[in-house]
């Protein structure tokens, strides 16, 4: 069936909802309205508003109350309207449902999903295109997933809220409306791992690892090459903690060359575990320094500009160029 | 209904007669037919804004814009009860507020064009740029009136903020801090009964302004369609403010006419029967009426009117068609006050990445696919 990433979400929620009794979902109009971006639509409906719950406007009470949901063996879904509106529910999560179990050395499991729709190309105002992943990747505790397409969409979301860890699940925005083929009835049981990073092009020259929404953009972007003769591995990451690095250190051993892409800023991003794990696991194969393409280090900028912030396909083509040494590219800054 | 349990108050009734109210009557008892008038310009011109820059939305010249409609009497009432070295704390709906302190309209749509984070400069006109981020005001306009206080300034903040606001943590602990040190902050709360999709019976089963005493902050309610109690009513919370009173809450019970914003679609969630009720209590209506029967209002004067809002809407269309998209490297700007290393290197790359580009493909504009 051809699904559209929100409908694919959509489908992933109704299924948890009809296996489990223990599953709700909380959030900000999600019930009625079906969610700002209507991921939850039809859900208040068919479930009822006892488990499609349409909270009051306090992000840090939607999760500190799925905390307590979870403590007694509730798996709360929980929705923050964008990435921009966490940061109120960042203490709980970062405090109580991070550390919950291990502070009590297993005794209490925090089976939350938390989802996320997050990044910008959406032409929004301030706060409504932040990518707020790495604050979760650097948390212990948490486990980061993001799908960048209908397919894992659909599956992943059903594996987050059917693992006993924390989930946080971001949601590429601006890949909501893209449709895809979805597989609704393929059993769990033989779907990738929830944790697994996938080669998405196969490839000979270079490493690409993206995530999220830059995956369609990465693998534009191998396109592209391809017409120059350049041959691209594209790696969707897919979960951000933990990362799954043997496809990745596979791929490296073989083209000798990483870029690694996404819209969040440089600095302590994906982007530098990432460059900094392959550098240590296989710095004798690396021809090059890894090549990171990311968002600036600033504040998202005015939906005018955001276009310079964004990694886009020339962007990460330079970014390749770089990585193969190519005179057209900028990279003579060593600086 | 949520809102049964406390007096309202009222001095123009929703037919347009004026009515007697206690507390609030000595607030506006120096108010010349001029003054009145002016009331009523206002909330016209704010329509007219608010008309335009919805349709600018609907041909592409904005990005989003949130409507106003129906909120005019709180936003008019309480902004012109205010000094101008009072400090106002707004969201992103009080685009009718950032008129009267003077804002220009390019500085109000900068926001809602995608050209800027914020348009004016709060010093210039006493009032923060919009935030977003729903409830973060009330702390910030608590500490400003803290600040005050420090400093022996015999003035006030005021913070506008929702009905659905009204759920968040920081809104409550902004409360407790301007009630603990005695604050001169206004609390004013724009009850419009939805925030988004959600009722306003969905974030509390008190009336929003019987929260207040319970943090040893006195409040009242108003209705928030009649400009002259609102006025009175924040002239009320400004004097206590002022003379050493310390903070106040105001609900003003409104009604949000339009969508959201418009990416809103309203009509998934109400009904048109609350639509009615609330459009037969508008606040124009009520005023020109009110002004008419009293034989303050003639066909001069309100001609006079429209030619005003028509020349502020054109200057509202020609600055918005007008405006220049900003300069790439703009993104790069104000971070930090001083230098920053890491960031002058990201900026110096980009601009080298983008030379690259120059006298070739357009590509060198970007464009995130
Ligand atoms: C912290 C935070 N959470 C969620 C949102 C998304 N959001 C924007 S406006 C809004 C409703 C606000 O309602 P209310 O406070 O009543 O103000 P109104 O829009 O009615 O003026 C929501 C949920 C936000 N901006 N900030
Ligand atoms: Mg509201």
């Amino acid at each position: 069936m051809k699904l559209s990433l929100t409908q694919a979400i959509n489908a992933g929620l109704r299924r948890a909802l009809e296996d489990d009794p223990k599953v709700v979902l909380l959030g900000e109009d999600i019930g009625t309205l079906g969610g700002v971006f209507r991921v939850t639509d039809g859900l208040m409906k068919d479930f009822g508003s006892h488990r499609v719950i349409d909270t009051p406007l306090a992000e840090s009470a939607i999760i500190g109350t799925a905390v307590g949901l979870a403590y007694r063996g509730f798996r709360p879904v929980c929705e923050i309207q964008f990435d921009g509106f966490i940061y109120p529910g960042f203490d709980q999560i970062v405090s109580q449902v991070a550390k919950l179990h291990a502070r009590t050395r297993g005794a209490v499991r925090m089976p939350l999903t938390i989802r996320v729709p997050f990044g910008g190309g959406i032409g929004s105002p301030e706060h409504h295109s932040e990518s707020p992943e790495a604050y979760f990747v650097h948390t212990s505790g948490l486990r980061v997933i993001s799908p960048s397409n209908p397919q894992d969409a659909y599956t992943m979301l059903r594996q987050a809220i059917a693992s006993d860890d924390p989930v946080l699940y971001f949601e590429p925005k601006r890949r909501y409306h893209a449709k895809d083929e979805v597989m609704l009835d393929a059993p769990l049981s033989t779907a990738p791992l929830m944790g697994a990073a996938r080669v998405v092009a196969a490839g000979t020259d270079v490493t690409l690892v993206s995530y999220g929404p830059l995956v369609r953009t990465a693998l534009d972007a191998a396109s592209a090459a391809a017409a120059e003769g350049i041959s691209i591995e594209v790696i969707d990451l897919r979960s951000l903690s933990p990362i799954d690095y043997l496809p990745v250190m596979e791929s490296v051993r073989r083209t000798g060359r990483l870029v690694i892409s996404h819209e969040a800023g440089q600095t302590l991003g994906l982007g530098a575990e990432i460059a900094a794990t392959i550098t240590e696991r296989c710095f004798n194969y690396l021809e090059v320094a890894p090549v990171r393409v990311t968002g600036f280090d600033i504040p998202y900028p005015p939906s005018k500009v955001e276009k310079h912030h964004l990694p886009d396909l020339d962007r990460i083509l330079d970014g390749v160029d770089r990585a193969l040494g190519r005179p057209n590219s900028h990279s003579g800054m060593e600086d | 209904m949520a809102h049964s349990a406390m007096p309202l108050h009222q001095l123009v009734t929703a037919s347009g007669t004026r009515v007697a109210d206690e507390l609030l009557d000595e607030f506006v008892s120096d108010l010349d037919d001029q003054t009145l008038r002016n009331l009523y310009e206002d909330m016209l011109i704010v329509r007219r804004i608010d008309a335009e820059a919805t349709a600018l939305q609907r041909q592409g010249q904005l990005a989003l814009w949130p409507p106003l409609l129906g909120q005019e009497a709180s936003q008019i009432g309480s902004v012109r009860a205010l000094e101008h070295d009072d400090f106002i704390f707004p969201t992103y709906r009080e685009n009718g507020v950032a008129y009267c302190r003077g804002a220009s309209m390019g500085s109000v749509l900068g926001v809602w064009r995608g050209v800027s984070n914020s348009g004016w400069d709060p010093y210039e006109l006493n009032m923060a740029t919009p935030q977003i981020i729903i409830g973060s005001q009330t702390l910030h306009a608590t500490g400003y009136a803290m600040g005050l206080v420090l400093d022996g300034k015999e003035s006030l903040s005021l913070a506008y903020f929702g009905d659905g606001a009204t759920s968040q943590g920081d809104v409550h602990e902004a409360m407790v801090f301007a009630a603990s040190f005695q604050a001169p902050v206004v609390f004013f709360c724009q009850n419009n009964h939805w925030a988004i999709s959600e009722p306003v019976g969905l974030q509390s089963h008190v009336p929003l302004a019987g929260r207040a005493p319970g943090y040893g902050i006195p409040s009242l309610q108003v209705d928030g369609n009649d400009v002259l109690a609102v006025l009175a009513a924040t002239r009320w919370a400004a004097h206590r403010a002022r003379t050493g009173g310390g903070p106040s809450f105001i609900e003003a019970v409104t009604y949000r006419m339009g969508a959201h914003t418009t990416a809103d679609d309203p009509t998934r969630y109400r009904g048109v029967t609350e639509l009615e009720e609330w459009g037969a209590k508008d606040p124009l209506t009520r005023m020109r009426t009110f002004l008419t029967n009293a034989g303050k209002l003639d066909d001069e004067a309100e001609s006079a009117m429209a030619a005003k809002a028509d020349a502020v809407a054109a200057e509202l269309r020609a600055a918005c068609i007008n405006f220049p998209d900003p300069e790439p490297l703009s993104v790069f700007e104000h971070v930090y006050v001083d230098d920053h290393p890491i960031l002058a290197r990201q900026r110096d790359h980009y601009l080298a990445y983008l030379s690259l580009f120059e006298g070739s493909s357009p590509a060198a504009q970007g464009g995130a696919s």
